[in-house]
């Protein structure tokens, strides 16, 4: 898989280089299935486009034909009579016409929204599916350039490509039917153009293509360098380094500029070659036909028609190169978005499911209708088992890369209501622990069970819906204040809201805000500070009321003293909850009932705060600041 | 707009004008050849000339060949313009930038600057070349296609008094329905593009919270929205050629009629007649070429509009005239200094800061988020200006250096640092580019760095990645604090910039600061008491003010918020006493 690769530095601007016209699709033949697939949810409309563009074509063709009759039998004699029929005729012919040409191009416009759209919707519901292990191999730009740049191009060819593809062989066929009809002879002399204009697309586009990857590599090249020096501005401001980035740019934009200019040259180049190769043809074709008609008696209408005709020939072959390069790049484009959604889902497999219980005067439990204050896992026998929160990992094994093991052997035991932290350098496995928690991984091997459950069994919906998570990174949604933390309780009433904001010591800046709950949020929460987009996520954790809790480095860019305000909120919310908790300050995990200290992928301590700091290992030396915690 | 781009078309514009005249000969001579066709034609074929036919016919080739050259010559002149108008701009924008403050740039964040350098420069190149091809072809057509059609016949040439604004009416009709429609589009693909942007980057949210569904749901009513007004939008579009057909059919059909009686009575011949059916086309096609350009032409003013606003932004600090002097040691002097970000804003980010740092001195700044820590150490590379008050480095106001001369006696190392694409040597010789082998391992060793410098298989010069992204981020902290001493500054400030170094590593780089560099002023802000408790002197933020300063011993006796985070950072761990 080529698209697993990030973009380097230097990288040719990735796959998703605007007007990657000349790359070729890898397996064409799927590709288009799969697109004729979606297309053809719309085939009687199709029937009608088809019919539309055949329709067309003969109105057109044939209404150039109609001058002939015209200037010989009603211009050149004077029949005036005759002239109004034919000009009727002919206008109704043109006007027959130009109804097709709207009608298929309207039904056009129509099946490529619906069929965009479909994709669109398609792509959009797979990627929900995608393991994480998808997107931590994929950047961002890279998918999202599926849906800028890939359906753009499969929208642009089916709105119009498509059809003029189609329109411009009929027409050639057409009008080279026509043209034999007319004169054979004449044939001749458009033959000869026909074929150097071949040959000129043959050769110029070669030498064209060359120049346009040319031109793509250094545009990846400065676009990447612009990308890199804007992003570190302040760092260049700090280190007096104008000079220097000025320099290096210039160079980037100079390779840039020159081999742009040899590509657009060439490419430019082309119109008016094909243009006046046709106009040569026109030349010619006119000397011969006026010797012919010297010669054999042509009649003049036949002349100027095969004059007009002359000039409609040429265009569709200029027309169709374009169109052919522009197919192309949408297949390309298709196969890259069919790539993504085929990509295998997250395995999900499990039965076991997440229920509201009540429970009755004898202890007994039963599943609830509604929201209730118990929980328990429903097995696929319909028996029940309470929510505890208890976890344990045995033997885990596990590594991101294949051959690459992370943990290794990591087994824990969390009783229900504890508070386990994890404490150990970057790297050490902390992050990657929580994450099989909640199988955003798939294990190697051992096992881990929740409640005695393997979470394997329990549908991921379930298992989720159970684990509430804090991250180290907060990622907040366009919107109000009140919409993100309602992201953790869709239904949660404005009173759940506010009293999970108070909870998470949120709630004296929120209302501090111009609008309080109602303000309204952009780019990722850009106008709040770090310490306030992680309170909102706190609230949005508190809201959703788990019986498990994660908290991943949750208060890492909150500092000490603000920490220490939303202490009680916190402890509030762990209360009788079973929580992980991640710590980079050893302040924050101290009063966890078990700390497991990891090093390298293996638990190498564990016990409570005391019983660590007595046993002068490692937790010791990190806790005396005598050890490295990098 | 014009007038304020064209200075950028600087040593192309002899290409401009020569592309533009070959682009508006190359549209005569194709319009000519139809005339000597009705030559050919209309003398020709009557009088049984072949020796008059063949030399009008060759006479056409070469007209045709003329033609050929002068198009080619237009297409590469045109893309030589167009791309060095375009490198040009690209390069005076970069440039520009290079002169920003903190502030400016700011103001335009990271993303849109670097939208503006690369797509809005690559759309303006684009419209200077076609416009050189198609606007100067279109209306030269249109005009000359008029002229040579009245010149056939002037009563005939009457049918355009009617299909001209016939055309013209309904294109503005459909441009000006249709134009709301098309920033609609625009604004719903942004608004699908912002959720699958936002989908991404909280993928682990949107799975934790088990959402999927919800955000189907919520792209789905984006995307149905884009699907209607795009359908909309492009269903007039396609008006747009079947009307064009009609009109143009329309009037050959009018010419044909109005045409005939002129046949017979001998105005006319047969050949002109058919080639004004040529120039009637021409006419009515360039007619709308020119309304396409139009429409395409709105989308580059909006992208010319935002490389103007780069270009005119005005960089808020600079070199006073005549600045030349040396910064003699390390004071740092604040006198009564007050600033905000926001000049309009009534509030002050650092209200009427005092603070006076000798020489040498290690200075510890300790204050909760956002109570101007950083806010407050900025100013001393005079990355931003103070609105109030003094800021002085060795005794003389920061304005009174040059920021060459300023920023390379005052090294800082930013809380969002960054590292550069390019190996481990590359990004230190930012600090000294002169600097030797032995240098570079001093620094590296005073910001610990050495030791896994050397562990990597290839030293010094391992390659980074972009963004540093082969290292840790404590291993990039180092190397950004090794670049910073490789500058042997007078005055080094450190932003919080061993947040990711384990408390032992940060104790050694603190010895190593007070050994190696003890002339060097060091103002460490750091969110651990325990990096800043030896310092000679401490001082304490809160909420743009300085609430209290002093050394450690003074503030745990004297100052609340100070002991506040104390104990929250030490509670329980005091086991050394």
């Amino acid at each position: 898989m080529a698209e697993t690769r990030r973009r380097g530095p230097h990288g040719p601007g990735g796959h998703g280089s605007p007007r990657g016209g000349y790359q070729k699709p890898k397996n064409m033949g799927k590709t288009v299935g799969t697109l004729l697939g979606y297309v053809g949810k719309s085939r009687w409309l199709l029937a009608v486009v088809a019919v539309c563009l055949v329709l067309n074509t003969v109105c057109s063709v044939g209404g150039s034909y109609l001058l002939r009759p015209l200037i010989d039998e009603c211009i050149v004699p004077g029949d005036y009579a005759r002239l109004a029929r034919m000009l009727v005729l002919m206008a109704c012919v043109y006007l027959c016409a130009a109804l097709f040409s709207y009608t298929y191009s309207r039904i056009m416009v129509h099946v490529s929204q619906k069929t965009t759209h479909a994709i669109r919707q398609d792509l959009f519901a797979r990627m929900q599916g995608l393991p994480l292990s998808y997107f931590d191999t994929h950047t961002h730009g890279e998918l999202m350039s599926r849906y800028t740049n890939d359906i753009e191009t499969i929208t642009e060819i089916l709105n119009n490509g498509l059809v003029s593809l189609c329109s411009g062989v009929l027409t050639f066929v057409g009008v080279v039917a026509v043209m034999l009809y007319l004169s054979p002879l004449l044939f001749l002399v458009t033959v000869f153009s026909l074929g150097l204009m071949l040959l000129v697309i043959m050769t110029v586009g070669k030498r064209s293509r060359r120049y346009f990857m040319a031109q793509q590599r250094d545009l990846g090249i400065i676009n990447g360098y612009i990308e890199e020096m804007v992003e570190g501005q302040k760092v260049i401001k700090v280190f007096n380094h104008e000079q220097a980035a000025k320099e290096g740019f210039a160079q980037r934009n100079e390779a840039y500029r020159q081999s742009a200019t040899n590509a657009q040259s060439f490419a430019g180049a082309m119109m008016p070659a094909m243009g006046n190769i046709s106009h040569i043809n026109y030349a010619l074709t006119c000397c011969m036909g006026a010797l012919l008609s010297i010669a054999i008696g042509l009649d003049l209408g036949a002349l100027l028609v095969y004059l007009q005709y002359t000039r409609q020939v040429s265009q569709p072959i200029g027309q169709m190169s374009q169109q052919v390069n522009n197919l192309l790049a949408a297949i390309a484009g298709a196969e890259r978005v069919f790539e993504v959604m085929e990509t295998t889902p997250e395995v999900d497999e499990g039965k076991v499911t997440l229920v509201h219980t009540s429970r009755a005067a004898d202890g007994s439990i039963t599943e609830a209708a509604g929201r209730s204050d118990g929980w328990a896992w429903k097995k696929p026998d319909g028996s029940l088992v309470p929510l505890r929160g208890d976890v344990r990992f045995q033997d885990v094994q596990f590594g991101y890369v294949p051959g690459k093991a992370i943990l290794h052997g990591i087994s824990l035991y969390a009783k229900p209501g504890q508070k386990i932290a994890f404490v150990g350098s970057t790297g050490a496995g902390k992050t990657t622990i929580t994450n099989l928690i909640n199988r955003f991984y798939e294990i190697d091997s051992g096992l881990i069970t929740y409640d005695g459950i393997d979470v394997r069994e329990i549908s991921k919906e379930s298992l989720r819906r159970s684990l509430g998570i804090v991250l180290q990174d907060t990622h907040l949604f366009t919107g109000t204040i009140a919409d993100n933390i309602r992201y953790g309780k869709l239904d949660a009433t404005d009173e759940e809201v506010r009293s999970a904001a108070r909870l998470a010591n949120a709630d004296t800046f929120i209302r501090h805000l111009p609008d309080g709950y109602d303000t309204w949020i952009t780019d990722d929460g850009g106008s709040l500070s770090q310490g306030e987009r992680q309170l909102l996520a706190i609230a949005r954790a508190a809201v959703a009321d788990p019986p498990v809790l994660i908290l991943d480095e949750a208060t890492s860019s909150i500092d000490t003293r603000t920490e220490k305000l939303i202490e009680r909120g916190m402890d509030q919310l762990m209360a009788d909850r079973t929580v992980f908790v991640i710590a980079h300050r050893l302040s924050t995990v101290r009063n966890a009932k078990a700390i497991m200290v990891l090093e390298q992928g293996e638990i190498i301590e564990r016990g409570d705060h005391d019983d660590l700091l007595s046993q002068g290992g490692k937790y010791y030396q990190l806790y005396t600041g005598q050890a490295e915690l990098s | 707009m014009i007038k304020k781009l064209w200075p950028y078309t600087a040593g192309y514009r002899k290409w401009i004008l020569l592309g533009v005249l070959c682009s508006a000969s190359e549209a005569v001579f194709e319009l000519l050849l139809p005339l000597v066709m009705a030559d050919i034609v209309g003398t020709g074929i009557p009088a049984g000339d072949v020796n008059y036919i063949l030399t009008r016919g060759l006479l056409m080739v070469a007209m045709a060949l003329l033609s050929m050259s002068l198009g080619i010559g237009a297409a590469f002149l045109s893309s030589r313009a167009g791309q060095g108008f375009g490198a040009n701009l690209r390069r005076a924008q970069y440039d520009h930038v290079q002169e920003f403050s903190f502030r400016n740039i700011e103001k335009f964040s990271t993303a849109s600057l670097v939208t503006r350098l690369t797509n809005d420069c690559n759309m303006m190149q684009m419209t200077l070349m076609m416009g050189m091809r198609l606007l100067v072809r279109a209306p030269v057509m249109l005009v000359s296609a008029l002229v040579l059609a009245v010149s056939i016949s002037l009563k005939l040439s009457r049918v355009f008094l009617v299909a001209l604004p016939l055309l013209l009416v309904l294109i503005a009709l459909i441009i000006r329905h249709v134009s709301p429609m098309f920033s609609t589009f625009q604004e719903r693909t942004d608004g699908v593009n912002l959720v699958v942007q936002e989908n991404l980057s909280a993928i682990r949210v949107v799975k934790s919270f088990v959402r999927e569904d919800y955000e189907e749901e919520k792209f789905k009513k984006r995307n149905d929205a884009l699907r209607g007004t795009a359908e909309r939008a492009f269903g007039f579009v396609v008006m747009n050629m079947p009307i064009m057909m009609l009109i143009t059919y329309g009037t050959i059909i009018a010419v044909m009629w109005y045409g005939a009686p002129l046949v017979q009575a001998g105005e006319l011949d047969v050949a002109l007649l058919s080639t004004f059916f040529t120039y009637i086309t021409q006419v009515l096609m360039s007619l709308m070429m020119v309304s396409m350009i139009m429409m395409m032409l709105t989308r580059s003013v909006a992208c010319g509009k935002r490389i103007i606003e780069v270009l005119d932004e005005v960089p808020d600090i600079a070199d006073a005239h005549g600045s030349r002097c040396v910064v003699s040691d390390g004071s740092v002097d604040f006198d009564h200094v007050s600033f905000k970000y926001n000049e309009g804003s009534g509030a002050w980010n650092l209200q009427d800061i005092d603070l006076h740092i000798k020489s040498g001195m290690t200075v510890g700044v300790i204050g909760g988020t956002g109570s101007a820590k950083s806010t407050l150490v900025q100013l001393i590379p005079r990355l931003y200006e103070a609105q109030e008050g003094t800021v002085r480095v060795g005794g003389r106001p920061v304005k009174d250096y040059t920021m060459e001369q300023l920023r390379s006696a005052v090294s800082m190392v930013l809380q969002k640092n960054t590292l550069f694409s390019g190996t481990i040597r590359e990004n230190l010789l930012w600090g000294d580019a002169n600097a030797s082998d032995a240098e570079i391992q001093a620094a590296c060793e005073a910001a610990c760095a050495w030791e896994f410098i050397q562990r990597m298989p290839e030293g010094l010069d391992t390659d980074l990645g972009q963004g540093g992204v082969n290292v840790s981020g404590g291993q990039k902290q180092r190397l950004c604090i090794a670049r910073a001493i490789l500058r042997k500054p007078r005055v080094l400030i450190l932003d919080d910039s061993t947040s990711a170094v384990d408390t032992a590593t940060d104790a050694k780089i603190r010895a190593a600061f007070r050994a190696q560099l003890p002339d060097t002023t060091k103002i460490i802000i750091a969110q651990r008491i325990i990096s800043v408790m030896d310092a000679d002197l401490i001082v304490v933020m809160d909420d743009g003010r300085i609430a209290d300063m002093g050394t450690h011993g003074d503030l745990m006796r004297n100052s609340e918020i100070y002991r506040d985070v104390y104990q929250s950072q030490q509670e329980g761990a005091d086991i050394n006493g």
